[in-house]
């Protein structure tokens, strides 16, 4: 069992008191900009990924995680006491933790949301822990054929898979590998798409274009919707915590069902927001009484919950493994990666394995932490909340121009963040998702050159991809998962026939 | 006619159709840069545009179908993209953000955020002056210690901080 002994080392990393300094800052930033309006897991980590140039990478990736962790749990307390979903992945859980914080029984809903993403987070993290050297000792393997093929299937997958309509889908991701693409060609050393421009020289920078459309147009959308705070009180004491925890274990097959279901989301890069909707759809129809779902159930809080958090946790196995990020946040992570001079992708295991196993342990601990930290801090990060939004508004929009600026010390990109604010509020009004775009950006150049070095290979022939059985099962799946709104629709034109 | 149910605002099949233009344009414009450049086999392989030339191709073809699927349901999308008082709201916030950054390079980030911060106070959210200025002051103020001095990262400065010796 070498790995075990790397994850313990992990931990004697993860566990230095500057690292776990990081991580306590982390987290309680990552539940502060889960809380607000127009921040997010995504941008928050955007924005501070420029101040952590100068951190070692363990201890910089260990901050941004918690980040991301403090996120994941903070979704979930704008949920049940606003009904406001922080982040996309906790539109579920309004669905029955609201309705309990208006029968007063916020404190057992928060506890329950926050037990029940621990739960998630250490199943997925467990499974990394198992999993993900696996993975990466086999994608060792990987030519550029191969790794374009998983490529493929990760954007395959979102549109396959995603809750938009396909063809938006794919646009949004085109429009990412188009930004990608500008700037100097690594290859040819060719200019493209710059038109003359200097500014463009140097591309697009993925950090602007995330907090241009998370931040600036979540908070235009924000406006829109007039926001008033109406939230309930958040009274949370160990009483109510351990009658809560006593509860749980009787919805340990709804914990385990969400996530597993978590756990496959995540890592196929459908996201964490699919994977609650489906644990609660799931929950719903299987339980007992699915009837009593969204009148204030707490298996209703449980199940899309664990869901979530697995999904967000397991998003980081394909990024660590094979460089592909499940989810935004995973991609700006994966950024910040290249940014530091790692090379995401299966050698990361072999060569920066105090980097990979510190991460690792650090998600274990960063979870119980967090843990302890929602419980006993809920009703301060409620307080948040309760500051209106005019103040909250153009504080947000400051640190969002500071987090552009600080990326190249340049005002253009702070230009380029309000452009991409209002794309990312056009688009979320005409229901384009935005995730493929940040993945496509991320990715862009990753899959330009492994699709070039493949061809190479071929001469040209796209049969290259169907080579042997690895590659051409990798694609195979790929094509079919492409196809799946085709089969689902073909289908529900037959059922009604029967 | 169209105009007066939807309050002057375009509605959500106009909207569609103009972004899908919009992106049926971008696409022709990546395709024409990618030929540009070579989109073909060159001595050394695939050229600088034969990956970006198909990126396009796609936008051009994926647009076009969602152009499409907009005629199609063209009689559900009649309603407005947003309510007039909604966008006038967007509005408030874009155009002071978009004043805000404007005004950085010649006055620096932390006085143009007293400003933006204060005025957004004062005129959206009707606060006391007391409050106004103990916040529209207070954050970057904290900013300037975080940044400046705590980590060393330098933000735009304008001729306020050059005279305290910045």
């Amino acid at each position: 069992m070498d790995d075990l002994s790397f994850l313990m080392h992990g931990f004697s990393i993860a566990l230095e008191p500057h690292n776990l300094m990081f991580a306590f800052i982390g987290i309680v930033l990552g539940v502060i900009v889960g809380v607000l309006p127009g921040l997010g897991g995504a941008n928050g980590i955007a924005i501070l990924l420029p101040l952590t140039f100068a951190m070692t990478p363990t201890s910089a990736i260990i901050m941004l995680s918690c980040l991301y962790w403090g996120a994941l749990f903070g979704g979930a307390i704008t949920s049940i006491l606003f009904n406001i979903p922080g982040e996309p992945w906790s539109v579920a859980t309004t669905f029955d933790g609201h309705p309990m914080a208006q029968q007063g029984r916020a404190g057992e809903a928060l506890t329950a949301a926050f037990t029940s993403s621990f739960v998630g987070a250490l199943v997925a993290v467990i499974m990394i822990t198992l999993v993900a050297p696996l993975v990466a000792n086999f994608a060792l393997k990987f030519g550029p054929p191969e790794l374009f093929a998983v490529q493929f299937l990760a954007f395959a997958s979102f549109i396959g898979m995603g809750k938009e309509p396909p063809f938006k889908t794919m646009v949004a991701m085109m429009i990412g590998f188009a930004l990608a693409a500008v700037g100097l060609d690594t290859v040819t050393g060719q200019l493209r798409l710059t038109f003359g421009s200097t500014e463009l020289l140097k591309g697009f920078d993925f950090l602007i274009a995330v907090i241009g459309l998370f931040g600036i147009g979540e908070i235009l959308l924000s406006m829109e919707e007039g926001l008033a705070f109406r939230g309930r009180a958040a009274k949370i004491n160990p009483k109510i915590v351990w009658q809560t925890w006593k509860q749980l274990p009787r919805y340990w097959m709804t914990s385990v069902r969400s996530s597993i279901i978590g756990c496959w989301m995540g890592i196929t890069p459908a996201g964490a927001t699919p994977a609650s909707f489906m644990s609660y759809g799931i929950a719903k129809r299987v339980g007992k009484d699915g009837s009593e779902f969204g009148k204030g159930k707490i298996e209703g809080v449980v199940a899309p919950e664990t869901a979530a958090h697995a999904a967000g946790t397991s998003a980081l196995l394909p990024m660590l493994s094979l460089g592909i990020p499940g989810s935004p946040t995973a991609a700006v992570l994966m950024g910040g990666l290249l940014i530091w001079g790692l090379q995401p992708g299966p050698l990361l295991f072999v060569e920066q394995k105090d980097f990979v196993w510190g991460l690792i342990a650090s998600m274990y601990i960063g979870n119980i932490a967090g843990l302890i930290i929602v419980l006993t801090l809920v009703p301060w990060f409620a307080a948040i909340l309760r500051i209106p939004f005019s103040i909250i508004a153009p504080i947000i929009i400051v640190i969002c121009a500071i987090g552009a600026y600080t990326v190249n010390q340049a005002m253009i990109d702070v230009v380029m963040m309000l452009v991409f604010g209002v794309i990312g509020y056009l688009f979320k009004k005409l229901n384009y998702p935005l995730a493929p775009l940040v993945l496509a950006l991320v990715l862009g150049t990753l899959a330009e050159t492994s699709f070039r070095q493949s061809m190479i290979l071929s001469q040209g022939d796209l049969g290259i991809f169907w080579s042997n059985w690895l590659v051409g099962s990798i694609t195979l799946l790929g094509v079919l998962v492409l196809l799946w709104p085709l089969f689902s629709a073909l289908r529900a034109r037959v059922a009604p026939a029967r | 006619m169209e105009r007066e149910r939807t309050g002057g605002m375009p509605s959500v099949f106009a909207t569609e159709v103009i972004v899908g233009l919009i992106i049926v344009a971008l696409g022709a414009i990546v395709m024409w840069d990618s030929v540009r450049v070579g989109a073909g086999w060159g001595p050394e392989g695939p050229k600088a545009g034969y990956f970006p030339f198909y990126i396009g191709l796609i936008l051009v073809g994926a647009s076009i179908v969602n152009i499409a699927a907009a005629v199609v349901q063209r009689a559900k999308l009649t309603r407005p993209i947003t309510e007039r008082h909604q966008f006038v709201l967007v509005l408030r916030v874009f155009i002071p953000a978009a004043l805000f950054v404007a005004v950085i390079p010649v006055i620096g980030l932390y006085v143009a955020s007293v400003f933006y911060i204060g005025a957004f106070m004062r005129f959206l959210g009707r606060y006391g002056w007391p409050l106004v200025a103990a916040v529209a002051v207070g954050v970057p103020v904290v900013t300037f210690i975080t940044f400046e001095i705590w980590f060393l990262v330098p933000l735009p400065k304008g001729p306020l901080e050059e005279m305290l010796g910045y």
